[in-house]
């Protein structure tokens, strides 16, 4: 397709001035009709830059990724009116900049907190009371309709956030998902730019997601200062990421099981989720991986011994890993509630941008992997992953089979020995005047920062977005029209982030 | 059900000995913080300056493990000759200014809220918190509940509610958002109640220290009766405070 947009690398910087600034009326009709013709937004977001506010958007249609900027208008004919992707990124904008989108179909706060430049507040919130929750619900009327509310403090060890049921007898026609208690305002902590402070920060974006948003980060530091990873520290990330991706899948499906009543898998998984937690335990001291990536490579060599250990470890963990998961879907019961429950069609999801193993569920195959590959992942072979039917049954086989190619990967990956130097300092030096967006498929999908340096390379822009920023819209459309009692079901089949929507 | 038998019987019994028997971490994990009396001043200052989390003082020669993220970077650095990281876990306490250490941490069991430890030492109730950390502490809290830790044999157990609860366990550096929330469910937790700060953000703000959106740490709000520190505390951290304080 031809479009003003200008084509990026993933995890190269690029020149601002080689990024079109467009007129608005420009940008917001290229934007759209790269959209609707199939793509998908990546980035949208405001910036201010000398006491203006401007807008980046970048966009993935198929394997390249475009890029386009204009000065923000301080109102402005919403894009989600005529294409639903841009719905929370333009509510986003709003949130942090008062930049109105005229005649969103819902807008509404993200995460509540003031916006950035003391403009007048979109949503007419007074932020001097510290309750995010207090905003008139989208209510559904009729005699026989009931509210169920939910949260922030949930009946578990969870994160918070509030949830609205609107229901007729047991069946829910709406819910509304209504977050921000997380909000602990990561972008412009990190854009105060005392980057000793940026691995601790991003790594604790969203714990559970520690290398990919790690990663993230430290590729965007790699393009801005060209520096080279070797090939060791890549298979290292690489193999931290597949190890990420295994230990919450596996959690999960112990979830799902326990949800639907079965409890041997539960607690099977609930140990083999360990078990691999400690592996990330072994290569770099935190079961999370807190502490492993560094701009530049890694901080933890690869030795033989490493090798030896966790190749033993996969030896033994694998056949179980195997077993339990054909238990799972090899037994009637569990299938009978998996079956058919929260489906989303690939329409829909598709309209909602969803992603990762909830968009490849519903028969959308991007995995960024694939199609944006970095870190070692040219080297490998990532099947193409997708499920036709969009309910939680295929939300948990997707992540069944990823487990179990993941941990393949990790087996091959082991097998070379590669020699790789230990990093600790990392030049914060940046390029002046660039742009660079990064993108990896973590466990819950494709995870994306992008910054933007001024003409002295400081970060003027650091934007983060988190799968779950495209997901959860994703769980409130699974529950249209399924029965309440299936809701833990559901929310596990997704498994999205709270601190990685709030920030 | 046969697949059912072959795999329990595969899986096989997975509960740890600890804290009957000791038990060791991965060499390269990172326990209680010992800094050198001998290290030079320029070490001392060198890593004070390098900590990400301001977590050195270099004058003291100490190192406060309720703002440590236990990166390890000034072990590094200072090529151990500042301060080096020990395989030891055992790391709660029950006083705030405990956890600024140059190595020595008194004895946990020792704390002066012995009525606790009649009241709480055979069942113990709590309710979880999560106010706006990355939640890697909260599971690692939920990972109490699995085989290989089974809190439940020691009659601990996190409860759906804050009535049913003996205290409340908080994570996260206390967001504006949540700030209501919580102290909402402490109220409504019958007194006498427990309360526990666990990682670095619930005792003083984490990785986030200095963002407008975020508390100091929970003492700031509440009075804290059990300090867990690390980013997040490793599982056995969080077993080892337990057990010590309550029973
Ligand atoms: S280990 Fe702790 S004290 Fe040392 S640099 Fe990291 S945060 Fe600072
Ligand atoms: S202390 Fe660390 S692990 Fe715990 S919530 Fe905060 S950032 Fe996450």
């Amino acid at each position: 397709m031809k479009t003003a947009f200008t084509e990026i690398t993933n995890g190269k910087p690029t020149e601002r001035a080689a990024i079109p600034h467009l007129p608005f009326p420009d940008f917001r009709r290229e934007a759209l009709a790269i959209v609707q013709g199939g793509g998908r937004v990546v980035h949208f977001f405001g910036y201010e830059e000398s006491d203006a506010v401007k807008l980046m958007a970048v966009l993935r249609d198929d394997d390249r990724l475009l890029a386009a900027g204009c000065d923000a208008p301080e109102a402005y004919d919403a894009l989600t009116r005529e294409c639903e992707p841009f719905h929370m990124f333009e509510r986003e904008i709003a949130e942090q900049f008062g930049i109105r989108p005229e005649g969103h179909p819902w807008l509404k706060m993200v995460r509540y907190h003031p916006n950035y430049r003391s403009a007048p507040d979109v949503f007419g919130n007074d932020y001097g009371e510290d309750i995010p929750g207090r905003y008139d619900y989208y209510a559904v009327d009729g005699e026989e309709i009931h509210e169920v509310a939910v949260g922030p403090v949930h009946a578990g060890v969870i994160e918070p956030g509030h949830f609205r049921f609107n229901c007729i007898g047991e069946r829910v026609l709406h819910l509304e998902i209504h977050l921000g208690y997380q909000h602990r305002s990561v972008e412009p902590l990190l854009t105060g730019n005392d980057y000793r402070r940026w691995p601790i920060i991003v790594e604790g974006i969203a714990g559970d997601t520690a290398i990919g948003h790690g990663l993230c980060m430290a590729q965007a530091v790699e393009g801005l200062t060209d520096l080279e990873v070797d090939a060791g520290a890549r298979i290292s990330r690489t193999i931290a990421l597949e190890f990420e991706r295994i230990a919450n899948h596996v959690g999960d499906l112990g979830a799902l099981s326990g949800d639907v009543a079965f409890l041997p898998p539960a607690n099977y998984c609930g140990r083999m989720r360990g078990d691999f937690l400690n592996m990330s335990l072994w290569m770099c001291g935190n079961r999370f991986g807190k502490g492993l990536v560094r701009p530049g490579g890694v901080r933890f060599p690869m030795t033989d011994e490493d090798r030896k250990v966790l190749t033993g470890r996969i030896d033994e963990l694998q056949p179980q890993v195997a077993h339990v998961i054909g238990l799972l879907f090899g037994t009637s019961s569990v299938r009978a509630r998996f079956d058919g429950c929260g489906a989303v069609s690939r329409s829909d999801a598709g309209h909602l941008g969803l992603v990762g193993p909830a968009g490849r569920a519903c028969g959308l195959p991007y995995d960024a992997r694939r199609v944006f590959p970095t870190e070692n992942y040219r080297r490998l072979s990532i099947p193409e992953n997708a499920e036709p039917t969009g309910d939680v049954y295929a939300r948990a086989k997707i992540r069944g089979d990823e487990v179990l190619q993941s941990i393949d990967l990790i087996r091959s990956m082991l097998r070379n020995p590669v020699e790789t130097a230990i990093i600790e300092e990392w030049p914060k030096d940046f390029a002046p005047g660039a742009v660079v967006a990064t993108v990896n498929e973590a466990w819950r999908g494709e995870v994306s920062h992008c910054l933007i340096t001024d003409d002295a390379g400081k970060v003027v822009r650091y934007k983060i977005k988190d799968p779950s920023f495209h997901n959860w819209n994703g769980l409130a459309m699974s529950l249209r029209d399924t029965g309440i009692s299936d809701f833990p079901l559901n929310n596990k089949s997704y498994n999205l982030s709270y601190c990685g929507f709030d920030l | 059900m046969l697949n059912t038998l072959r795999n329990r019987f595969e899986q096989g019994y997975r509960t740890s000995a600890y804290p009957k028997e000791p038990i060791e971490l991965p060499a390269r994990y990172r326990g209680r913080p010992v800094v050198n009396p001998d290290a030079s001043g320029d070490d001392a200052v060198q890593c004070a300056e390098a900590c990400p989390q301001a977590a050195i003082d270099a004058e003291n020669r100490t190192v406060d493990m309720g703002r440590c993220v236990f990166c390890g970077y000034c072990e590094r650095l200072s090529d151990g000759r500042f301060v080096s990281f020990t395989q030891d876990f055992e790391l709660g306490t029950a006083d705030r200014t405990h956890l600024i250490t140059a190595g020595d941490l008194p004895d946990l069991a020792d704390h002066s809220e012995r009525h606790f430890r009649k009241l709480f030492g055979r069942s113990l109730q709590l309710r979880q918190v999560s106010a706006a950390g990355c939640n890697a502490c909260e599971a690692d809290l939920n990972v109490l509940a699995t085989p290989f830790f089974d809190l439940a044999r020691f009659g601990i157990n996190f409860v759906a509610s804050p009535r049913h609860a003996d205290g409340i366990v908080v994570t996260g550096p206390i967001s504006r958002n949540m700030k209501t929330a919580l102290m909402e469910t402490y109220d409504a937790t019958p007194a006498p109640k427990v309360v526990i700060a666990v990682g670095a953000c619930a005792i003083s703000g984490g990785p986030f220290y200095g963002s407008p959106e975020v508390s100091e740490g929970l003492e700031s709000l509440l009075p804290v009766d059990l300090f867990i520190p690390g980013c997040p505390p490793h599982p056995l951290t969080n077993l080892h405070a337990l057990l010590t304080f309550f029973k």
